[in-house]
Order: C-alpha cells, then sequence, then structure tokens
C-alpha cells in the first residue's frame, strides 16, 4: 500500500485528500477546489486505499453511495410495481391455477401478464428478496468503509491547522487585532459558555462540539441491520407461527400452531352502530352510509394441557376467559390470538319429520347434527331412518352422484333410507334444501324439513413471533441513529495566530450553517474576532435586501 | 351552538384567515428592491400573525371536532387530509421562525388551501369508528405520520420558490416544461374542488343500478353528469345524462367521472391564465420568487428533511408497525398504503444520501423534495381513492 508524505512530514495513506495531521491539500483534485472537501474529515475511505484483490473490489462496489442509493430505487420501483394489482395473498384463491383464473378474469390481459410476470407476489419473490439482501450489504460495508476511518480521523485531529486548510473552510476570515492573545482567550471564554469543548496547542484553538452526531448514520445503519437480520430470522423454525382457524360457537379445538393449547368459542357477536346505540353525533353519517360496524367479538375460553399430562390424554386445565376483539388479542405464552373474520349464522342443525305422504301424519322427529351427524335415528315403534350419505355442501350432481363442494354445512344434502313398519325394507330418499329426489321409486314416506338452527363462526389467526424483540431493537437503534444525526450538529472553529500577528479564524458544521454562524458572530462580537465570510457559491451570496437575512 | 357546528365555523374562520395570510404574504415579498425593508418586515409581522390566529382556529376545529366525536379527528379522507393541511401551516410556522423567511409561508399558505378545498369535498358528516380503527394507534399513529409528512413538504415548497428563482423561464428547457407541468397539475386540484362545489351546488343527482366485480347488483349515485356507466349499468334517476361509455366491472367509472371532469375543468381553467395573460403559469408566479434567497432555500429545504425524516420514520413505519401488529397480527402486510409509506421513506433516504455524498444540491435537491411531495400526495389520493387495500376508509 502506497502513501503520501505531507509537506509537514506527515505520513497519510493513499487516498488521503486532507492531510491528517496539519490539514493540507494532499491529492490533486482536492488543491484545485477553493473549499476543502470536508466529507470523512479528509481521510482515506478504506475503497479509496485498497484496490487490488478481488474481496476489494466487492468491498469497493458496495461502498459505492452511488450502487446504494440504485439500490434503494430499485427496491422502490419495485415496491410500486407490487401495488399496481392486488398481491396474491389478497386475492381470493386456494392456488396458483385460481390465482391466475383470478387475475385474467377481473384484470383482463394485463393482469394475465401482470400475474405470469410472477409480479402478484413480488414482494415474494427471490429478486425482491436479493435486491433487499444486497441493501443489507450495502449498508455494512458503506459503514464500515466511511465509519472507521471517520471516527480515527476525528479522534486524532490536531488542534493547529495549516492556514491553508483555514482558508479553505466555508467560514472563514482574516485579520490584525491589536492584542490577539486576549483576542483569543475571550473566545474561549465565549465559546466555552456556548459548551464547545476548546483544545489549546501553542497559539491555536480549537472547539468542538457535538462530535457524536457525526456517528448517527452509522447507528441508523446498524439498526437497519439488527431489523435485516430479525426478519431473516422468521425463515428459521421456531421463531414464527402464523396460523389461521374457524371455530363454531360452541365448540372446542386445539389451538392451531399452539401445541397444548385449546380454545373453546362461548358465542361470536357482531354489532353495528345504530341510532340508538351511537352518539348523536353519528346520526348522519349512519344515515348516509347505513350499516356500520362497530364490534367484533369472540367471548373465548382458554384452556392447556397439564404439565405432566400423558401423551394423548384430553386432560384439559382451564386458564382464563377472554373476549377477543380487533385490536385487543389474547396473548398467552407468546402466542398472539386475533379476531380476523366471521361467518354469521351457519347451520347448526336440522329437524327433520318422517311423515307418510298421503295423510301427512308424522312418524317421528329427529334432529341432525350436521357437524357430527349420527349413522342411523331411531324414531321407536319399529321406525328408523338411516343417513346413507351426507353432502354438508351440495352443489349438484356429477355423473349422477351428489357432490359437496366443502366440508362446511352451507348447504346440507342427505341421503336417507327410512324404515317404517309399512315398509321394513326401507324407502331411499334424497332430501336438499328445497329439492327431493326418490330415486329408487315412489315412496310411501318422506323426510319432511321442520326447521333449522344455525351458529356463528369466528375466524381467529394465531401468531407468534420470537423475532420481535430483534426487529423492535432494530427499529429503535435505526430510530435513534436517524435522530442523533438529524437534531444534532458537529460544529468546528479553528483560532490561529500567524506568525505576523494576525488572526485566522474558520469554522465548520456537517449541517445548519445559519446556527453555526449565529454562535461564530457571538463569538466574534464578544471577542473581537476578526471579519469573516461565508465563501461558499460567491454569486449566490446573501443580499442584503433580500428577505430571510438568516439572523434567526 | 353545538360541538360540531362551532368546529365547522372555526374551519371556515382557518380558511379565510389562510387566503388573507398569503395576501399579506404577498406584500411582503413584493415591491422594489430599493424599497425599505421595514415595510416588508411590517407586511410579513401581519402575514404570520393572521396566520397564526388561523392555525389557532384550526387547531379549535381539530379539539371541537375530537371532543364532539370521541376520537381524533382523522378517520378518514375529509378529517385527514384537513389536519393534514392544519400540519403544513403549522410546519410553515415553525420555518418561518426558524428562517424569518416570508416566502415560505406566501407559497405554502396557498397549498394549505388548495389542500382544505380539496378536504371538503368529502363527506364531512362525523363518522363512528369501525372495529379496526378503533384503538389509541389511531390517534398516535396518524397524527405523528402527518406532521412528518407536512415538515417534510415545507422542503417542496422551499424546492419551488427555488426552481421558480433558479430556472430561466425565457428559455426552452425540461426545467421549464416540468416546473409548468406541476403547476398545471395543482391547478387540476382546483378544477376537481370547482367541479365538485359546482356540481354539489347544483344539486345534481344521478342514481344507477350496476352490478360490481363480484357479481352482485349495487347502487351508485352520481353528482356530476356521468360520463362513463359503471358495469352493466341502468339509469334510475329520470332526465339525467346518459354515460358515454360502460366500464368494466374493476373500473370505477365514478370516480372515473369525477377525474376526467376535473382535468376538463381544470385544463379550462389552466389554458384561460394563459389566454389572458398570456404567460406561463411559472411566469406569473415567478416575480414572487424573484426575491427568495436560493441558498437560504436550499437550507431551509435539506432542514426540513432533516426535521421531518426522523419523525416520518416514526409515526408512518415504527407507529404503523406497531398498530398492524396489534390489529392485523401482522406488523407489515404489504398493503398498498404500507408500501407507500415505504417507498415515500426510501425516497427520502435517496434524497439524503445523494444530498450528502453526491453533492446534489440546490437545484437536483430542489427536484427531489417537488417529487417527494408528489409521492405523499400520491400516497394519499391515489391511493386511498383508486388502489384498493386495507386503508381505503374514504
Amino acid at each position: 500500500m502506497s502513501s503520501i508524505k505531507c509537506e509537514c512530514g506527515h505520513v497519510n495513506p493513499e487516498g488521503t485528500d486532507i492531510c491528517q495531521n496539519c490539514g493540507r491539500p494532499l491529492s490533486a483534485e482536492e488543491k484545485e477546489k477553493r473549499l476543502a472537501d470536508m466529507r470523512y474529515d479528509g481521510a482515506a475511505i478504506r475503497s479509496m486505499t485498497h484496490k487490488r484483490s478481488i474481496v476489494d473490489k466487492v468491498w469497493n462496489f458496495f461502498s459505492s453511495v452511488k450502487i446504494g442509493v440504485s439500490i434503494i430505487i430499485a427496491i422502490l420501483v419495485a415496491a410500486a410495481i407490487g401495488t399496481f394489482l392486488p398481491q396474491v395473498f389478497y386475492v381470493p384463491a386456494a392456488n396458483e391455477a385460481q390465482a391466475a383464473q383470478y387475475y385474467e378474469e377481473h384484470y383482463g390481459t394485463f393482469g394475465k401478464i401482470y400475474n405470469a410476470l410472477g409480479l402478484s407476489d413480488l414482494y415474494g419473490s427471490w429478486w425482491f428478496m436479493a435486491l433487499v439482501g444486497l441493501l443489507g450489504i450495502s449498508l455494512v460495508v458503506v459503514s464500515l468503509d466511511r465509519g472507521i476511518p471517520l471516527y480515527k480521523s476525528l479522534k486524532n485531529q490536531r488542534t493547529a491547522r495549516h492556514p491553508s486548510f483555514m482558508k479553505r473552510q466555508r467560514l472563514f476570515g482574516e485579520g490584525k487585532v491589536a492584542d490577539p492573545d486576549a483576542v483569543m482567550a475571550k473566545a474561549k471564554e465565549k465559546l466555552k459558555e456556548e459548551r464547545y469543548r476548546i483544545k489549546e496547542e501553542d497559539g491555536a484553538i480549537l472547539a468542538e462540539k457535538g462530535r457524536w452526531s457525526r456517528w448517527g448514520p452509522y447507528v441508523n445503519h446498524a439498526g437497519l441491520i439488527i431489523f435485516l437480520l430479525g426478519v431473516m430470522l422468521r425463515a428459521l423454525p421456531g421463531f414464527y407461527v402464523d396460523e389461521s382457524m374457524w371455530i363454531r360457537e360452541g365448540e372446542t379445538l386445539a389451538v392451531k400452531g399452539a401445541p397444548g393449547l385449546f380454545i373453546e368459542n362461548k358465542g361470536f357477536s357482531y354489532e353495528v352502530y345504530s341510532k340508538d346505540n351511537a352518539k348523536e353525533v353519528f346520526g348522519e353519517a349512519i344515515d348516509r352510509v347505513g350499516t356500520v360496524a362497530s364490534k367484533y367479538q369472540t367471548d373465548v375460553a382458554l384452556y392447556k394441557q397439564p404439565e405432566n399430562a400423558l401423551p394423548g390424554s384430553t386432560e384439559k386445565e382451564y386458564v382464563k376467559d377472554y373476549s377477543i376483539v380487533v385490536n385487543k388479542p389474547l396473548k398467552y405464552e407468546g402466542y398472539s390470538i386475533f379476531q380476523m373474520d366471521f361467518k354469521l349464522d351457519e347451520l347448526k342443525s336440522m329437524t327433520f319429520a318422517l311423515e307418510n305422504k298421503e295423510t301427512e301424519k308424522p312418524v317421528g322427529e329427529l334432529t341432525i347434527d350436521l357437524a357430527n351427524p349420527e349413522k342411523e335415528y331411531d324414531l321407536g315403534n319399529g321406525s328408523k331412518v338411516r343417513i346413507l350419505d351426507y353432502y354438508p355442501d351440495f352443489s349438484g350432481f356429477e355423473d349422477g352422484e351428489p357432490q359437496s363442494a366443502t366440508p362446511i354445512p352451507n348447504n346440507p344434502a342427505f341421503l336417507f333410507k327410512m324404515f317404517t313398519p309399512e315398509k321394513p325394507e326401507g324407502e331411499t330418499s334424497f332430501v336438499a334444501i328445497r329439492q327431493t329426489l326418490e330415486p329408487l321409486g315412489e315412496n310411501e314416506y318422506r323426510m319432511a324439513f321442520q326447521n333449522a338452527d344455525t351458529r356463528n363462526v369466528s375466524g381467529l389467526t394465531i401468531r407468534k413471533d420470537k423475532t420481535i424483540p430483534i426487529i423492535s431493537l432494530g427499529g429503535l437503534i435505526f430510530l435513534l441513529g436517524v435522530a442523533q444525526s438529524s437534531y444534532f450538529n458537529h460544529r468546528r472553529f479553528w483560532i490561529r495566530r500567524t506568525e505576523d500577528g494576525k488572526l485566522l479564524v474558520a469554522g465548520h458544521t456537517n449541517k445548519n450553517w445559519v446556527a453555526l454562524k449565529r454562535e461564530l458572530d457571538k463569538a466574534a462580537e464578544y471577542a473581537g474576532l476578526p471579519k469573516y465570510s461565508d465563501q461558499r457559491d460567491p454569486e449566490e451570496a446573501i443580499d442584503a435586501n433580500t428577505e430571510g437575512d438568516s439572523k434567526a | 351552538m353545538t360541538l360540531v357546528s362551532l368546529s365547522g365555523y372555526l374551519l371556515f374562520i382557518a380558511f379565510i384567515a389562510y387566503l388573507v395570510g398569503t395576501l399579506l404574504f404577498g406584500g411582503a415579498v413584493k415591491g422594489s428592491k430599493n424599497e425599505a425593508s421595514a415595510s416588508n418586515k411590517r407586511w410579513g409581522k401581519a402575514g404570520i400573525t393572521v396566520t397564526i390566529i388561523g392555525f389557532i382556529a384550526h387547531l379549535g376545529y381539530f379539539i371541537t371536532r375530537w371532543m364532539a366525536s370521541g376520537h381524533a379527528p382523522v378517520s378518514n379522507m375529509f378529517e385527514f387530509t384537513t389536519a393534514f393541511g392544519m400540519m403544513l401551516v403549522g410546519a410553515s410556522i415553525l420555518f418561518y421562525f426558524l428562517y424569518k423567511s416570508s416566502a415560505i409561508g406566501l407559497f405554502a399558505l396557498p397549498i394549505a388551501v388548495i389542500i382544505l378545498g380539496y378536504a371538503a369535498m368529502f363527506p364531512k358528516d362525523i363518522q363512528p369508528l369501525i372495529p379496526a380503527l378503533q384503538s389509541y394507534w389511531l390517534t398516535i399513529h396518524v397524527i405523528t405520520a402527518a406532521i412528518g409528512e407536512s415538515i417534510l413538504a415545507i422542503s417542496a415548497v422551499a424546492g419551488l420558490i427555488y426552481l421558480l428563482k433558479n430556472v430561466d423561464l425565457t428559455k426552452r428547457s425540461k426545467g421549464r416544461t416540468w416546473l409548468e407541468v406541476v403547476m398545471y397539475t395543482l391547478i387540476l386540484v382546483v378544477g376537481f374542488i370547482v367541479v365538485s362545489a359546482g356540481f354539489g351546488a347544483s344539486g345534481y343527482e344521478a342514481k344507477f343500478t350496476y352490478v360490481d366485480k363480484n357479481d352482485k347488483p349495487a347502487e351508485i349515485v352520481y353528482h356530476n353528469p356521468p360520463l362513463f356507466g359503471m358495469n352493466q349499468y341502468e339509469l334510475q334517476t329520470e332526465g339525467a345524462m346518459e354515460p358515454l361509455a360502460e366500464m368494466p366491472p374493476i373500473i370505477n367509472a365514478k370516480t372515473l367521472t369525477t377525474f376526467v371532469w376535473s382535468i376538463i375543468t381544470g385544463t379550462i381553467i389552466y389554458l384561460l391564465i394563459r389566454l389572458i395573460t398570456r404567460k406561463r403559469v411559472a411566469a406569473l408566479l415567478q416575480p414572487l420568487a424573484k426575491k427568495a434567497n436560493l441558498q437560504l432555500m436550499d437550507e431551509i429545504g435539506y432542514r426540513s428533511v432533516l426535521i421531518g425524516f426522523p419523525v416520518f420514520s416514526l409515526g408512518a413505519l415504527v407507529f404503523a408497525m406497531i398498530w398492524a401488529h396489534e390489529a392485523w397480527s401482522r406488523f407489515w402486510g404489504w398493503d398498498p398504503k404500507e408500501v407507500w409509506a415505504l417507498i415515500t421513506w426510501l425516497f427520502y433516504a435517496a434524497y439524503l444520501h445523494l444530498r450528502l455524498s453526491r453533492g446534489w444540491e440546490g437545484r437536483k435537491s430542489a427536484w427531489l423534495a417537488v417529487i417527494g411531495f408528489a409521492i405523499i400526495m400520491f400516497n394519499l389520493v391515489a391511493v386511498n381513492l383508486v388502489i384498493a387495500g386495507l386503508h381505503s376508509y374514504a
């Protein structure tokens, strides 16, 4: 690795812009500039010193801010494209074929192409995740590449800087004063009052404050890296549970994804705002909109398997009662159970009467539990009804066979065999809602529908996310880092006495120059420092007559 | 007087105050350079005083409406947009006191007026909260996000002033064209307000039955003459206009109709301005920006991103994630509103990196700030009204 020796004798690594000892410009580029490039305090960042090996080349690629911003823009554009149409997980489709059909049916050719290109699952695609991964690598590399040299440079900075360094600062002033030492002493006093830390070296002062704000970018990058690591952890088994289940009123079921937990649905309620129960001010809106839901609530009891339970035992220990509503999940042992969905008035049971078709005289009644139908119902006096087949969600006939679309009793149908003293060999009847078929010839008896009971069904989601503490920590560190670099400033003043009795003053801040000038004004006025000027873009210099004279 | 009507009056007072404030700030930056700046300062002081009075009235609206409904008035399009307008004015007051620049007030207030006008076109009745919104996170998340967005918006205001002064409007250039596009877009919003208020005042109504995208019969009422009809529409109102074209079920023809009416009206207004004044709209506004100090505008633009970015991150991403974790069981679900908040965040992150590491200051920075505001507005307007998602409450 080559190095550059400065006039002052200090040896700087290759790629250094400003001598780390005295502040003279070193690189040809830097010498050309009217104002010093104070990024990283002119220190050589790693990507400028190591350029040989493949590792260096990869490192230099990721350390480039240009590349970093390009990755950010690529993610931004991709994310936007993903909002053109609903993503596949918001679409009612159980599989890829259904999804393809949905996109084509609803969004035409555009939808077909969108889905075919994989844009309907853009955020889960390998290339989107790869982009986020590249951003993560870039964050790590760029922080190390710049953070470490900057830290070293600021830690080892010298108090006395060469006049060429000071002249090339944005705020610079020089002039003769009567008693340089007295002026410097007073300036020191005032800057101390402004809470600057002062370092002195024969005839030179460095006043500095807020250096820690320079670490803000690296802190927030570290937070983002932790956040991304947390998200990656979710792919490991055991860190992340995401299940959903339907549970009917009155049922007790094992909680999906949470071994050993059981939940009983004690009742689901759905409420809407009405003029009677809502505040008067809502009246107009209720009239205009019609139905506005006010509450979805599932009352549950939670049970758990005792710790010493034998495998396969159904023993349950009561834990607690809870009312799950939206925004208030049931939380237990790291699991959260959310109110996510519901179905009102699902059929629970149906009651039929076995009766003689001619006389309409009932032989007896039977009630079928639709979730758990019995095989045979004995009506006494030699009459019984057998269920030959049950189609909970009857959807029509295929090749003469009745079909059930789902196992949910949305549209129950039965194939009954009715036994009566008159017909001991039995009569067969197919009964669906508003439809009766007698496939094996005319019957004497029929099953007459009497009534049905319904119940509500709650849709619950079960989550467990062990990565939340890591993700939260990452988010917190990010926020602290952003605040650190946004709301605090690194300010420095250099004051130096020259051999010919002149005073040089220079000031630098990483941002908010208005406030820096205000503080320098105070010190200059109090101590009688030479007048300074803002050397940036003289053609845009503040015109005294224009408004906004930045005296704020 | 009920709280609700009081809140309505206070909002109206704020609206008027912002209009007056704009004129006063206009006085502060007008006049030749040689004129005593003391007079300009007086105008500026009057401007900020009236602005603060308007802001207090606006805050009064916000508080009284909150008291009347029992929840923070940020739960639908009217309420959120009105609150955003309020925070934009608040942010411009903050920057007035940081930098004593009348130019910021002069340009921020008319934008706030347009935002309030836009908000007023949505149903203003106080709505009860649906279950998903019944959480104190509604207050925390939405208000913080809106404050962050309004501070970021100040950078666009500063950027716009920078561009109006900096772009040479006498020569043909990309900058000149795009600046005029920005002006035209603002006028389109005015067009929307004129159309909605106009047809609203005339009480126009056309009722249709149609078949929605789930093949279910539905009803819809248009408040302006229907240019486009919903899927398999049937007109129910006698004497109303028959739509010119029928739209497929996924397109909301009513929204499209309002959109097209707004473009027609906005374009007419724009052309009238061009015809009467024989100048570009940007050129009309340029004298108002001439006095602004470019370096100061650049500094304000950067500073507002610095102040606004952490607030936006906190409100629109972190608080949003915490709430989403409580309400929807996951802290991130790629809902369009979430995605666009992320896009906004990424965009301003890019802004900061380009500025800090690649020296994008001045004009480039100003353009980025204007684009950033466009993204924020897209998230407010298009994502709520056009792209369907969990956040479509309006």
